[in-house]
């Protein structure tokens, strides 16, 4: 009981591999990141372990005279391949690995969204949630549906700042801008990071393996709060979310109306 | 002869005031400046570092402010890779390079100086701005972060002209360096006989020549940009913030093994001497270190895995990356193999050298992860490129300056430095070093982003980075201990002779330290190891054995 309290803050901590669980291309970079941990892991150990035997058997103590070695040709052409034929492994790995990483899978969940743009990474059936994720200095701002490609600033679309509402088991496309500086989008649990840079649109892509809430943060140098642009994501059932979507539309519009009341009354007065 | 013991160390006529200093083009006078100014640089970055670790030591700590960590992780990396490991390897090469030659001056001496005195105002204009405010984009200096409307202070134009003044200061010593090294080699040292440290000095230079003028041109973009109205990077007007990637990467990149190269030399020369064997592989190494400079202006954009680039780009970027690591594990086979039954002498500066193959071996594998993109996506940008890096920069360039230090201060100076204080200080850095970095790769897989000044304490990073911090105050101790015992070893130091070591290369073949003019004849040279050849010729004219060359009998004691 002492010891989980203890445990409790290395709880969330990883030690040999990069997170994941949350959604499949995060599960697929940290299975091609195992598989490299285990070819290092041998190289470690016999270069490692090499270096470490020559240091200690080879001491002027124990041996007199140093063998007058000036090299070997084939000892050397063989290392040169063997190290070749490693790297050549991995890169196969890696490609026969990186469509499942890039490439979304279709969506578990019944849903009916559809793509927009010809440039998103788009699952087979084309069925997405496409949300446009907006980096400024120091916080995200999301905006929901595919209409968000072409009309990200309407104030018609529903929105929300940090937090991210998004339903469990549904393919989601996260189209990227930055309206300041460089900033890097990343949820460590749902996949690899990806730059918001200004002028360019990026693309990523998760399906929420489960219920429940995911941190990420901003990931690239961005001004003096930057250790404060943080994300969070929560994943929710369908049903929640077309609810939270609907009350976050109102909610919106409610302010808008109410934005517009006050500017109407102090135009009125000559304030404006 | 010239193996004679002395007994005495080698003192001029009169003590040297600091005009001669000033107005020196000797290139060893020259050498020790740089020496001294560089590890002047060195502890000002390590404190920098020890403050940021400091910050980090405990979540949500108030010690430091935003802003103030940003301009502590910017003066941290400029200092470190522009002030500290170019020009520190430049020391050296200064000092070293005609001696190995066997020439007795660079090809332009008053060049040489300038080099030095450039150095120098680009870190006074750089370190100025503490007097009001700092730069704060980070050694990269991204923009838009660094253009003038998110970085309007000076601070970035003083960043702006320390690359510009140390790129002309490392620009000329690389024409001096090729020069000199394709000129002035003694009768007899053809290429096949050029010692490994000079290949990777005149590697070292050709690099410089290919990558500084890239800098120099993307610094000056960035100058425009921020105040002659230009756009290169001003997305609002159609400009590119990636073009800067592209372009300060291409520098970037080859910068890495310009500061890892002439640290492979160093090993190269010292691993030999101390297993009393000749290099395993003489042409492979130095082979290898031509392949790496070639590959290593076609990687850059593996620093921009997760920048707006085709999936193709990054493939070709992968494998590029993959094809550089070939060389690089040639290298550390070749070493190993030199080791391998080999007659060891365990001396500081071949226990720094053994630690350097053991921590860069450790950096090669993890950049391996990096250079895989997918796998990248998810480590980039997080404190596992942290520790990537400072297990090849620190391993791969500082080890090998503390190896040379110890191997080369006894010609430098004519004295011996403590080997104990060498031994302790070796394992306070190596225990310490480990223990600041290990712990990182874990944070970095923990999801902690790098260049955060603080963080939530329920994320589980905060014991790692305790450890990290108190890590890093142990290596910051092992570094003064070296600090400590060169001070001490100038005056009490054991007199160490002409070649103490019995050495493979010429600098050993003159007075420790070597007279003004280096050499009053120049031997002609028969194979890659002429002080090995001129020993044995003098045993089989005195048909005296020479047990020492005075350095064993000192490591006894
Ligand atoms: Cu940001």
């Amino acid at each position: 009981m002492g010891c989980t309290l203890l445990l409790a803050p290395v709880a969330s901590a990883n030690f040999i591999g990069p997170k994941a669980g949350g959604s499949p291309n995060a599960n697929q970079i940290s299975s091609l990141y195992h598989i490299i941990l285990y070819i290092a892991a041998f190289v470690f150990v016999v270069v490692e372990g090499t270096l470490l035997y020559s240091v200690v058997k080879f001491r002027a103590k124990r041996v007199r005279h140093a063998a007058q070695i000036h090299g070997n040709t084939r000892l050397e052409v063989g290392w040169t391949v063997a190290a070749a034929l490693i790297l050549v492994a991995i890169t196969v790995v890696t490609f026969v690995k990186l469509p499942s990483i890039i490439t979304p899978p279709n969506s578990s969940a019944a849903i009916s969204y559809q793509s927009a743009s010809v440039n998103e990474p788009t699952p087979p059936n084309g069925k997405q949630l496409t949300i446009c994720v907006t980096g400024r200095q120091f916080i995200w701002m999301y905006s929901y549906g595919a209409a968000c490609d072409k009309h990200r600033w309407d104030a018609k679309l529903p929105y929300s700042y940090q937090q991210m509402v998004v339903p469990v088991h549904t393919t989601v496309v996260l189209v990227i801008q930055s309206i300041d500086v460089i900033h890097s989008w990343w949820v460590p649990a749902l996949g690899g990071k990806v730059d918001a840079v200004p002028g360019y649109t990026t693309y990523t892509w998760f399906k929420a393996l489960h219920t429940g809430l995911f941190h990420g943060q901003c990931a690239q140098l961005c001004g003096r709060q930057h250790a404060f642009m943080t994300a969070q994501v929560k994943v929710v059932a369908p049903g929640q979310y077309a609810a939270w979507l609907k009350q976050q539309g109102v909610a919106i519009n409610a302010a808008n109306d109410q934005v517009g009341t006050l500017r109407q009354m102090l135009t009125r007065e000559g304030q404006l | 002869m010239p193996q004679v013991v002395t007994d005495t160390v080698f003192v001029p006529r009169r003590r040297l005031r600091w005009i001669d200093w000033v107005t020196t083009t000797d290139h060893k006078r020259i050498g020790i400046m740089y020496l001294v100014l560089t590890f002047v640089f060195f502890i000002l970055g390590g404190v920098e570092a020890l403050l940021m670790r400091v910050q980090l030591s405990v979540p949500s700590n108030t010690l430091l402010s935003g802003e103030h960590y940003n301009e502590l992780l910017t003066m941290h990396g400029t200092t470190m890779v522009f002030l500290f490991v170019v020009p520190v390897m430049a020391g050296f090469g200064n000092y070293f390079v005609p001696l190995m030659i066997g020439a007795r001056d660079m090809a332009f001496p008053r060049l040489n100086a300038l080099s030095f005195w450039l150095l120098l105002f680009g870190g006074v204009v750089f370190y100025a701005t503490l007097f009001w405010q700092p730069p704060e984009a980070g050694w990269w200096s991204y923009p838009p972060l660094s253009s003038i409307q998110f970085s309007p202070s000076g601070g970035q134009d003083a960043w702006i002209f320390l690359i510009h003044l140390t790129g002309i200061s490392s620009l000329l010593g690389a024409i001096n360096f090729y020069a000199t090294i394709a000129n002035m080699r003694a009768p007899g040292m053809s290429w096949g006989r050029l010692p490994l440290f000079v290949w990777a000095i005149l590697v070292y230079a050709i690099l410089l020549i290919i990558a500084l003028p890239v800098v120099a041109a993307a610094v000056t973009m960035l100058l425009a940009d921020r105040h002659f109205g230009t756009h290169f990077f001003d997305p609002v007007a159609h400009g590119s913030p990636v073009l800067w990637q592209h372009l300060f990467w291409f520098f970037g990149h080859p910068e890495v093994y310009i500061m890892v190269l002439p640290g492979f030399g160093i090993i190269s020369e010292v691993i030999p001497v101390f297993s009393r064997k000749p290099i395993f592989g003489y042409k492979a190494v130095a082979a290898s270190t031509a392949v790496i400079a070639f590959l290593a202006t076609l990687v850059w954009a593996h620093h921009m895995f997760a920048s707006p680039v085709p999936i193709v780009v990054l493939g070709f970027f992968m494998l590029s990356s993959f094809l550089i690591g070939i060389p690089t594990g040639v290298k550390i086979f070749n070493w190993i193999a030199t080791l391998w039954r080999g007659s060891i002498l365990p001396t500081t500066a071949l226990y720094f050298c053994v630690g350097m193959i053991a921590i860069f071996t450790v950096g090669g594998i993890t950049g391996i992860f990096l250079a895989v993109f997918p796998v990248d996506w998810q480590l980039n940008d997080t404190y596992f490129v942290v520790a990537h890096f400072h297990y090849t920069i620190f391993g791969g360039a500082i080890f090998p300056v503390f190896a040379g230090i110890y191997y080369w201060f006894p010609k430098m100076s004519g004295r011996f430095l403590n080997e104990r204080l060498g031994k302790i200080s070796f394992w306070l850095v190596f225990i310490g070093f480990n223990a600041t970095f290990l712990v990182q790769h874990a944070l970095g897989l923990s999801g902690m982003p790098r260049r955060i000044y603080t963080y939530e304490p329920n994320l589980g990073w905060s014991t790692y980075n305790l450890i990290s911090t108190i890590g890093a105050f142990m290596l910051g101790v092992g570094v003064l201990v070296t600090i400590v015992n060169v001070a001490r070893s100038l005056k009490v130091g054991a007199i160490a002779g002409p070649d103490p070591w019995k050495g493979n290369t010429l600098e050993w073949f003159t007075t420790s330290p070597p007279p003004p003019n280096n050499f009053d004849v120049i031997p002609r040279v028969r194979s890659l190891e002429p002080m090995r050849d001129i020993r044995r010729q003098i045993e089989r004219q005195t048909g005296a054995t020479q047990k020492t060359g005075g350095g064993e009998r000192f490591l006894r004691a």
